[in-house]
């Protein structure tokens, strides 16, 4: 188990903005999953994604590693950001965007 | 199957000064959306809000409820919203 909160760390760690989803971006396999997706997309940065529905022990490590039981999963320079519906708020305010761009520079 | 009603009172019991409109909008008794306000969420970023609501609702987070929409105000701001 501590293996693969290790591999998560490393995967948020390494990528500035990272998100766990089921599917693919281009082929979601959940709305609320297409809808983080959209967002990122919408926004023009440069992402990392992380399809839960290829390892189980993913799918059920990063509910652990963000004390979050659902998914997707929001990660930018790090840090858990939120799920689809924090993620979709923080982008109408314009928070999104901003903390982006502050990881970036 | 799961209950609208039943999520609404969980989180109406478990949180301090709370109101919790909570649907089932395709009606499948799996997939939920519920606004929830509470004075617990005042100073607290969205992530901690929303994990206090899925902290009230424990393990039926894991099982009945397969999805839960959420948006969660302080009190203050559900007034703002309601216009009072």
């Amino acid at each position: 188990m501590s293996g693969t909160q290790e591999r998560i760390s490393e995967m948020v760690t390494k990528n500035g903005v990272f998100l766990f989803m089921k599917g693919t971006r281009t082929m979601p396999q959940c709305g609320f999953s297409a809808r983080a997706v959209a967002v990122l997309e919408h926004l023009g940065t440069e992402y990392s994604t992380f399809d839960v529905l290829s390892d189980p022990e993913i799918r059920q490590g990063i509910k652990d590693y963000a004390s979050w039981p659902t998914i997707p999963q929001l990660y930018v320079g790090g840090e858990f950001v939120g799920g689809s519906d924090i993620v979709m708020q923080m982008f109408e305010s314009g928070e999104l965007s901003q903390l982006i761009n502050k990881d970036e520079s | 199957m799961f209950e609208a009603s039943r999520i609404r009172e969980i989180l109406e019991a478990e949180l301090p000064e709370c109101t919790a409109v909570v649907e089932d909008d395709p009606g499948d008794g799996e997939h939920f959306s519920a606004i929830v306000t509470s004075s617990a969420f005042v100073g607290l970023n969205l992530v901690k809000q929303h994990q206090l609501v899925y902290g009230a609702l424990g393990d039926l987070m894991k099982k009945e409820i397969h999805a839960l929409a959420l948006r969660t105000l302080t009190p203050e701001q559900w007034a703002a919203k309601s216009g009072q």
